[in-house]
């Protein structure tokens, strides 16, 4: 049993997770934060 | 505190502070991990996949020290009413949820090579996952009453009631005979039986994530904030 293969698959997991929330969290802030712009643009 | 406790002032700070974090904790888990995997040393028990530690660990100081986070903020929302304490406690549990299903992934990876199982019924491991089904509630629970129009106060008080599991799960390794190994540095000692080859990766990783953990909870509150306030303005509008 290589212990490679479950060093790779945890740091793969870990970067997926990590990554993958990093983005939906930055993503919900700038359409939010957007949407706030557009607001005072449109007033 | 009370200086935070105004939305515009917050976000005066955490403006400036979101990328500072999020880039300097990217740097410094790459860095690390970049180590961990191909500088530091094997164990000369477990081999080579004490490398795991440096995803592990982090991921699991993170998922307690969410919470601990989440229960301050829920205490200080039901004690103070601080206007962003609510925000704060609802932005830290779906990082804290995730770093907790990080750790409990990693380590049934880590638990195979070295203990022969993924998994194991023992008090570590099974309070981390009890810690990881408060999260889910704690999410479910806030969503169901922000949807009644509620200011999330039952779900501040399973907040602070859920914190009861953290020293349960810190102390799992001294109370009861578990297959995880005992605690190997200790903040309150200053001490460590790591070895300082392996110690210092292992505090620059979860120094990264921590970083980056503040970094993602911040954009959560600015995007909580900014709908806020879309909302606000709507129903000004309409």
């Amino acid at each position: 049993m290589s212990h490679w293969t479950f060093i790779l698959a945890s740091y793969a997991l870990t970067a997926l997770g990590t990554v993958g929330l990093t983005w939906w969290s930055w993503a919900s802030m700038r359409s939010a934060e957007r949407q706030v712009e557009d607001l005072r643009n449109d007033r | 505190m009370q200086t935070l406790a105004n939305p515009a002032r917050f976000l005066k700070i955490a403006r400036p502070l979101t990328p500072v974090l999020g880039w300097g904790g990217a740097l410094l888990i790459v860095g690390a991990l970049a180590v961990g995997l191909f500088v530091a040393p094997r164990d000369y028990l477990q081999g080579e996949s004490v490398r795991i530690i440096y995803v592990h660990v982090p991921a699991a100081w993170l998922g307690m020290g969410g919470w601990t986070g989440l229960a301050i903020a829920s205490f200080m929302q039901l004690v103070w009413r601080h206007p962003l304490a609510a925000i704060a406690a609802r932005a830290i549990a779906v990082p804290g949820a995730v770093f907790a299903a990080l750790c409990l992934v990693t380590g049934s990876l880590w638990g195979k090579p070295t203990w022969g199982t993924y998994w194991q019924w023992d008090a570590r491991l099974t309070s981390m996952l009890i810690l990881l089904f408060l999260y889910i509630a704690y999410i479910a629970l806030d969503d169901a009453e922000r949807e009644r129009g509620g200011e999330g106060r039952i779900a501040a008080i399973f907040g602070l009631v859920g914190a009861i599991n953290i020293p349960i799960i810190h102390y799992s390794v001294e109370y009861w005979n578990t297959l995880h190994q005992g605690q190997s540095i200790s903040f309150l000692r200053a001490s460590s039986t790591v070895d300082a080859s392996m110690l210092w990766p292992l505090l620059v990783s979860a120094a990264g994530f921590s970083l980056l953990f503040g970094a993602i909870v911040l954009m959560r509150m600015r995007a909580a904030l900014a709908r806020q306030k879309v909302e606000a303005r709507l129903r000004r509008y309409s």
